[in-house]
């Protein structure tokens, strides 16, 4: 997964060196322009088990600005915002893997550095009793529960340090 | 041996005659015995299911989960280039201009369709709106959702955005559209239940030539359908997945 560059992103930006699950590390750029999540739509992907992305719909592509070109085979974590604690992904992996459904409010980055919050479900797409890959549903959050999660995932980023 | 077909209770009842046509010509087409019964509303044909009354099924996408797993059956065909979209619509005359004006209280008109009142209730959470807060009144038929509108008797109505559009020109002039739904991914599919299974291909194949045969095609037209698209099990799987994610 590349870095991001200025060049594609609009300005005036932030940048951080993210290093994500898997150990791998990404520079990435972001500003504080919201894009509102688009009534009626949802988003829809599919993952493999190291969430590789390997289906998404219409409104992932237009919401996270990337081609579909750029996203397949690429990992989820393409979209993970800097304001994102970590701790929320943990508990989304341990969830899934363990079997069960995942609920969250996460805040994602575009490939244009702006961003979008969504409410976000996650399941295991199990298929003659194995877990094959991982399906994830986003639809358009509640403000009110956006405005609780800035608060509590600015205290859990705080208090990691 | 005799076969039974059902059709997901919220197909328009003018298409009522072209499913016994469309049922009438898939028997001839496979030399079987097919008997339809059309319920009259979900729980009848929900409980025919779970008696295993049920070989042929045009299923609401909410039953077909239940349906492939954990009856058996598998997916056939969808109809080509139609999916299960919602329509949340209030009076003409409403205050409300978007779902975030709502209360969170607010009352909903709405049918028994599973998976309509489920992608109305998803459209309604932005505004903190939950089952547990809003008050249904449930009625038969789209018609009436829209009655409940126009002597503002609800907030808001749930529609199937199919019946929403076929609504008279005047029924329409006396409501208006707060959101309408584009998932694409949510439809209304054909399965095959396990003693079916054999017969599986055959009756695939049977379907994937209806839309490019003369009289297949004006089989078709009866239930508003133009063809058929031939699904592999994992299309549904998919869909039923989806499903999963938006159920609490």
């Amino acid at each position: 997964m590349r870095d991001m560059h200025e060049a594609e992103v609009v300005s005036p930006c932030e940048k951080v060196r993210l290093t994500y699950q898997d150990g791998t590390e990404r520079d990435v750029l972001f500003n504080d322009q919201e894009v509102p999540f688009p009534d009626g739509k949802l988003i829809v992907s599919r993952t493999d088990l190291k969430g590789v992305i390997t289906h998404c719909n219409q409104s992932f592509i237009d919401m996270s600005g990337y081609g579909e070109e750029e996203l397949i085979g690429e990992p989820h974590h393409i979209l993970r915002h800097p304001d994102m604690p970590s701790a929320a992904f943990g508990d989304l992996w341990q969830t899934v893997e363990s079997g069960r459904k995942w609920h969250g409010y996460v805040k994602n980055l575009r490939k244009d550095g702006r961003y979008y919050w969504v409410y976000a479900t996650v399941i295991p797409n199990i298929r003659d009793g194995k877990v094959v890959g991982y399906t994830s549903v986003r639809r358009k959050p509640s403000r009110s529960r956006v405005d609780e999660c800035v608060n509590l995932y600015a205290e859990m980023k705080q208090a990691k340090g | 041996m005799r076969y039974n077909m059902t059709v997901s209770p919220d197909f328009p009842p003018d298409h009522i005659a072209g499913w016994y046509i469309f049922n009438t010509w898939l028997q001839r087409q496979l030399n079987e015995s097919i008997h339809l019964e059309l319920y009259n509303d979900f729980q009848q044909q929900r409980t025919a299911i779970e008696d295993d009354q049920i070989d042929l099924i045009y299923a609401n996408p909410f039953d077909a989960a239940i349906l492939v797993r954990e009856k058996g059956f598998t997916a056939l065909a969808a109809p080509a280039g139609r999916a299960d979209e919602a329509v949340i619509a209030v009076s003409v005359d409403s205050a409300v201009k978007a779902i975030e004006d709502l209360p969170v209280h607010c009352s909903v008109a709405s049918t028994d369709d599973p998976d309509i009142n489920l992608i109305g209730m998803i459209m309604l959470e932005p505004a903190d709106i939950s089952p547990d807060s809003v008050q249904v009144h449930q009625v038969d038929t789209y018609i009436l959702v829209a009655k409940q509108l126009m002597q503002q008797k609800v907030d808001v109505g749930f529609f199937l955005a199919e019946a929403f559009d076929n609504l008279s020109a005047i029924v329409k002039s006396q409501l208006r559209e707060l959101i309408r739904s584009q998932i694409c991914d949510i439809r209304h599919v054909l399965l095959a239940g396990p003693r079916l299974q054999v017969q599986q291909q055959e009756i695939q194949q049977i379907l994937a030539e209806m839309g490019s045969d003369p009289k297949g095609r004006d089989v078709l037209a009866n239930i508003r359908f133009d063809s058929w698209e031939i699904l592999q099990q994992e299309d549904t799987e998919f869909m039923i997945d989806l499903m999963d994610t938006l159920v609490s």
